[in-house]
């Protein structure tokens, strides 16, 4: 872990890196999604900064999970424009797919379900996004054809085998 | 000095520029409302109580973080910012337990003064008091989380002036706590005890873990012998408790108080502090000699050991093994004085005053116990006995003057001096230089060595050589000279540490409202006990050179090494999960 956030800071800057930048980096580099408390020991580390800075930021942040999460996040809104074009059944046809919740994480470990509250893509409502893309004016259909790209990609890269933690 | 003109209140006032709106109210009697600002610490602007109007400006001003310029018209009095300080105040109560009477800050709470000051009588809306545990996981400190008013004063002191950086803001919104990260206790991260987030508290979200039950209860058994030792400094603090000026020298009405309580014997730390410059001095002069570990580095504050043990663990071998005077002196109680006193040591209670949290926990150190009988029982902040004082309704500025019991109460000016930063560098090099040279030392004041300045570096000529040393207070200071010592670039030979800014005077343990403008007026204090002592060297102590006579044979004997000196842990923070 040490040396994967050494990388990572060592790119941006070492003690002068963005702590926030760096807390994104280091979360997108973690199989889980997330910031593990070992990681946040190896930056505070690398950056020569307290342990409860680096937690501080983290928690501050929820687009910064602290807890372990899928390997893909899917992320639906909850406001209004989407709301109005068609939310509801785009997020049952997604909860069904997966066996979830919004707040869960699939058994496999494979993919996390958020409910957060903008996209910032309105124009193309509804809308989710899956990791760092956007998809908009989407079906139910469209949705889980999604999801079943990602498991089939996974698979093909992984024969099958559980995500690890 | 250029200055500008401003209106304070329609009245058309001069100030100096470059100062805060609060800093000219100050100057035009008014003080405004604050609990997020510390006259020590930057500006953090985060609590709004001081929020002030000011003409052109569509929103209220917080006082503390915005600066005066030419024409501004500043109102504090109007019906608008009498309602906004009064509704922040009310806000912070909605979050705050109603518990004063039982607080242990109660009497010198500053949010219960601000709320008192404002008149506050209901506080409206919904409460969202939480009942989150206590931190009760260390023997130094207590952490009430639901206490906490999030001003930040506490992570300000614990990152910037001790640099450890345990405690700080975490989570947002009501979740908001600050703690060290994780929510974690404080026996589970590299906290030093140092309690200097204690005095940075305005409320009491964080205080000593209060030990004064314990020693009520030996002061009550008829079957225990209880003595007290009391800490250099802390002669010229305890009279704050009772409203004199900070660093009043009451060394005889707190042996007559102490006496009052009920001790068996009122005894001296500084016994022990110049015990500790005997074996100190000659443990530099035997590492000099046998080309030992240099620079050899203090040892007497527990909050500075236990941060070496935990950020600089390799450098654990230039600390000198001699046991801090508290430690000392509970070795020699259990030991020497049995001896003499003919009691047995299993019915001695050693309780000692200091003006520190970290010492709660060095009593408490399994190592501590070379007698067979652990050296020190209980420890009293400088608070804590005011505590117990006030109890007892001891009217303490109107007492009569004691003199401290012999053996344990005979001292010299040197170890008064050990309460200041550069105190034991000037004790010890008083002591070292006549040990070396055989020549009387003329002057005895080794004023490079004195003041507030972060780090101290001087240099002494002994009998011909010229020894360089140096002397850190603040952690922070203390971490730059041990980073040059890790790079191979500190030439110094002798290295005195402090963990609190101005040395004990200033430590976690003292009266509340511990600045830096009250540690200037304690070291003068202290000063000015050494300048009036009879005795001023550490070696000339008679009871000092009887108890090596007749007890400990010589410096660094065997007996002394069994009883007086000490082992360290590695607790290198890394490793803590």
């Amino acid at each position: 872990m040490q040396a994967v956030v050494q990388e990572i800071v060592g790119q941006m800057g070492n003690e002068k890196a963005p702590l926030l930048q760096v807390l994104l980096a280091v979360q997108d580099a973690s199989p889980r999604n997330y910031v593990s408390e070992e990681a946040v020991r190896a930056i505070a580390r690398s950056m020569r900064v307290s342990r409860c800075r680096v937690y501080s930021t983290a928690s501050f942040y929820t687009e910064i999970s602290l807890k372990p999460r899928g390997r893909h996040l899917i992320r639906i809104c909850g406001n209004a424009p989407c709301e109005n074009a068609g939310r509801a059944a785009i997020m049952d046809a997604i909860q069904k797919e997966l066996g979830i919740k919004a707040g869960e994480i699939t058994a496999d470990g494979l993919i996390s379900l958020e409910k957060v509250s903008c996209l910032g893509a309105c124009y193309k409502s509804p809308a989710i996004k899956v990791d760092h893309q956007i998809y908009g004016n989407l079906t139910p259909e469209e949705a889980v054809a999604i999801i079943r790209s990602l498991r089939e990609e996974f698979s093909n890269e992984h024969n099958g085998s559980p995500v690890g933690i | 000095m250029s200055t500008v003109e401003i209106t304070i209140n329609k009245k058309t006032v001069r100030v100096p520029e470059n100062i805060t709106i609060m800093a000219a109210a100050k100057l035009n009697g008014i003080s405004l409302p604050s609990l997020c600002h510390h006259p020590d610490q930057k500006v953090k602007a985060n609590c709004r109580v001081c929020a002030v109007e000011v003409e052109g400006s569509k929103n209220l001003v917080a006082s503390c973080s915005t600066m005066v310029s030419e024409g501004m018209k500043i109102t504090t009095n109007s019906p608008r910012v009498r309602e906004t300080v009064r509704t922040i105040v009310e806000l912070i109560l909605a979050d705050h337990p109603q518990e004063c009477l039982t607080c242990i800050r109660s009497g010198e709470c500053e949010l219960r003064q601000l709320a008192f000051k404002l008149g506050m009588k209901e506080v409206q809306g919904v409460k969202t008091v939480k009942r989150l545990p206590l931190d009760l996981s260390t023997p130094s400190l207590v952490r009430d989380p639901n206490k906490c008013i999030k001003c930040g004063r506490c992570a300000e002191v614990c990152h910037h002036v001790q640099e450890v950086g345990i405690l700080y803001s975490h989570n947002r919104g009501l979740d908001i706590g600050v703690t060290p990260e994780y929510g974690k206790e404080l026996k589970d991260v590299a906290c030093v005890l140092c309690g200097q987030c204690v005095l940075a508290c305005p409320v009491g979200a964080i205080y000593e873990k209060d030990d004064t039950d314990k020693v009520w209860e030996a002061l009550g058994n008829p079957d225990k012998h209880v003595v007290v030792q009391v800490a250099p400094s802390v002669r010229v603090s305890i009279a704050e408790e009772f409203d004199q000026p900070s660093g009043s020298i009451a060394t005889s009405k707190l042996v007559s108080a102490l006496r009052l309580l009920g001790f068996d014997r009122v005894f001296d730390t500084d016994f022990a502090a110049d015990l500790t410059i005997m074996e100190e001095g000659h443990e530099l002069l035997q590492r000099l000699q046998t080309g030992g570990v240099l620079p050899l580095i203090t040892s007497c504050s527990p909050g500075w050991i236990k941060y070496i043990e935990h950020f600089y663990p390799e450098l654990l071998p230039h600390v000198s093994s001699c046991k801090s005077p508290q430690q000392m002196f509970g070795a020699m109680a259990k030991s020497y004085y049995a001896q003499i006193s003919g009691i047995d040591p299993k019915d001695i209670f050693v309780v000692s005053v200091m003006p520190c949290t970290a010492k709660k926990y060095e009593a408490a150190r399994p190592e501590m116990k070379d007698s067979g009988y652990r050296d020190v029982d209980a420890v009293l902040t400088t608070r804590e006995l005011g505590r117990m004082f006030k109890h007892e309704g001891i009217d303490f500025n109107s007492l009569e003057d004691g003199e401290f019991d012999s053996p344990l109460g005979i001292s010299t000016g040197a170890a008064a001096i050990f309460g200041v930063t550069g105190g034991v560098m000037e004790a010890a090099l008083r002591t070292v230089y006549e040990v070396v040279t055989g020549q009387t030392l003329e002057k005895l004041e080794f004023t490079g060595v004195r003041g507030m300045a972060g780090v101290k570096a001087s240099s002494v000529n002994l009998g011909g050589t010229e020894v360089k040393v140096a002397v850190a207070h603040g952690l922070a200071h203390a971490k730059q000279i041990m980073e040059a010592i890790a790079a191979g670039e500190a030439d110094y030979t002798f290295i005195e540490v402090m963990c609190c800014p101005g040395g004990c005077i200033g430590g976690g343990g003292q009266p509340y409202g511990t600045t830096n403008a009250v540690r200037e007026k304690r070291i003068q204090g202290l000063y000015e006990v050494d300048q009036k002592a009879e005795l001023r060297k550490s070696h000339e102590n008679p009871a000092i050179q009887k108890l090596y006579e007749d007890y400990l044979q010589a410096p660094l004997s065997p007996v002394s090494h069994k009883l007086l000196h000490t082992t360290y842990t590695n607790r290198c923070q890394h490793e803590l999960q």
